[in-house]
């Protein structure tokens, strides 16, 4: 899960960055831009929970 | 014209400028006394010793290597071309400031400045990982952000990298702003913290078995206070300088981040008090100075380009924001960050970098309007797209590079080392060695 978190961070990152030089419009571009950084947070949940196991695992 | 730091200063502004470079000392003297303040007294030598070695090695690693990724305008960089758009990507200077004049220049100037405030977004991991980060490791994790992560954000956003140019190539605004570093020193650190509070995991006895935190109190209030009060001064000095170097302003433009700065600063504090005092029935000491930092972190973005009225706003926002983080990573996400730093340091600034992206104003035919090249338009999707940049690659990239040095560096104190405290287990001696003479002044002899 820890991993496909990190993976989700990154993959949300380059969704904003290929929006840039792809997308011509603004409303597009902000379109991206948000969507990107949903795609991040995403990531950022799957993180968090991902440490949560961790620690009760570990005790 | 690009949105880059101007190549020449005037006499006058350069004297400010070192000046204003001279108080950020005083903000990492601060930090320091603040992170050992909140935790507790068997290793508050340890984070002040802690402290010290971290200035010391993000110093050299900066000499070593940090300027030369970071670069600065006019000096060589690494660049890519995609959609026909030049991305200037990382700085190719020499190593150890080789073929670079010390000179006084607004280059030499901001290498000053920069190896400073390297040092103080070393020091934001300290407050989150107190009291079961290893010496040995807090040097080698050090080493790593000042040789590479802090310099190489701080390229795309001071140094005249893809960032900053978002106004020229695709015309959001005036690029990314950050004039006084709420991303680069701050951000970049509070999200180092929580990196490094993942892989170390909360003290032992912070969280009992049904997974509820156990109140571990501040040991200083007194160190809290005051870390915070010097801070302030030496964020005066960090605001100042940045506007100076990469805002464009000029010497007298200074008064406004200094009035943005305390402003911001005293309504973040104030709402923290406020907010606390509602919630327990009397402010907490701690919790107020967070919120205070808080403040000063959200008011680094945008000092230069907002209103005063409108920095009374950041700060209170941001003051409410870091009380209500602090409890929300400790009880809702079991990270145990004694410091607060997580919470004043990325969350703040987080919020520094929208509101700036909300409030900031370019006055048409100012030196800042000139400097800052762009329309107003874009401004908040240009902020966004370096927040999404800082949690989609700044994030991952500190955690991995961690969790591989942990490897090598194993960053996690001994069971008894804990239970020892850092003071006695790494340096051989309390902090308080006088408590031990007190206690014994009351047994009879």
């Amino acid at each position: 899960m820890k991993a496909a978190g990190f993976f989700m961070l990154v993959a949300g990152w380059a969704i904003v960055l290929a929006s840039m030089p792809l997308l011509g419009s603004m409303r597009l571009l902000t379109l991206f831009v948000l969507a990107g950084l949903g795609v991040e947070i995403i990531g950022l949940v799957l993180v968090v929970r991902s440490h949560f196991f961790l620690e009760d695992e570990t005790g | 014209m690009t949105n880059l730091p101007p190549s020449t200063l005037a006499e006058g502004a350069s004297i400010i400028c070192a000046v204003c470079i001279l108080l950020i000392p005083l903000a990492a003297g601060g930090l320091a006394l603040l992170n050992a303040g909140l935790g507790r007294s068997r290793s508050a030598a340890h984070t002040m010793l802690a402290s010290v070695c971290i200035l010391s090695v993000a110093a050299i690693m900066y000499f070593v290597c940090g300027f030369a990724v970071q670069g600065f305008t006019g000096q060589p960089t690494h660049t890519l071309t995609a959609g026909g758009k030049r991305w200037d990507w990382i700085g190719a200077a020499p190593f150890f400031l080789r073929k670079f004049e010390l000179d006084g220049s607004p280059a030499s100037l901001a290498a000053v400045f920069s190896m400073l405030c390297v040092g103080l977004a070393a020091l934001v991991p300290l407050g989150a990982a107190a009291e079961r980060w290893r010496l040995r490791a807090i040097c080698a994790s050090t080493a790593l952000l000042a040789g590479f992560t802090f310099p190489l954000f701080a390229h795309w956003v001071w140094g005249g990298g893809w960032l900053a140019q978002l106004s020229v190539n695709y015309r959001l605004g005036h690029g990314f702003i950050d004039v006084g570093g709420s991303s680069c020193i701050q951000i970049v650190g509070g999200l180092t913290a929580l990196s490094i509070v993942w892989i170390l995991g909360p003290r032992r006895g912070k969280y009992s078995s049904s997974q509820l935190p156990n109140a571990i109190p501040a040991h200083s209030g007194v160190f809290v206070v005051f870390g915070s009060m010097l801070c302030w001064a030496g964020w005066l000095g960090l605001n100042s300088a940045g506007a100076i170097l990469f805002g464009g302003a000029a010497p007298g433009q200074t008064v406004l981040v200094v009035v943005n700065t305390t402003l911001a600063a005293a309504s973040a504090g104030l709402a923290a008090l406020v907010i606390t005092g509602l919630r327990f029935g009397r402010p907490d000491a701690s919790l107020t100075c967070n919120g205070w930092i808080g403040g000063l972190v959200a008011s680094s973005a945008g000092c230069l380009f907002i209103k005063p009225a409108e920095a009374v706003v950041v700060g209170a926002i941001a003051g409410v924001l870091v009380t209500y983080a602090v409890e929300w990573f400790e009880f809702g996400l079991r990270i145990d960050d004694p410091g607060g730093s997580i919470s004043a340091h990325a969350v703040g600034g987080t919020w520094g970098l929208l509101a700036a992206g909300m409030f900031a104003r370019f006055p048409a035919g100012s030196n800042i309007a000139a400097a800052q090249s762009g329309s107003d338009s874009g401004q908040f999707l240009a902020q966004l797209i370096g927040v999404a940049t800082l949690i989609g690659f700044v994030l991952p990239a500190t955690y991995g590079l961690n969790l591989l040095l942990n490897r090598f560096v194993p960053y996690r104190v001994s069971l008894e080392g804990e239970r020892q405290g850092m003071d006695l287990h790494e340096l051989g001696a309390d902090a308080y060695p006088e408590f031990v003479v007190h206690t014994e002044e009351f047994i009879q002899r």
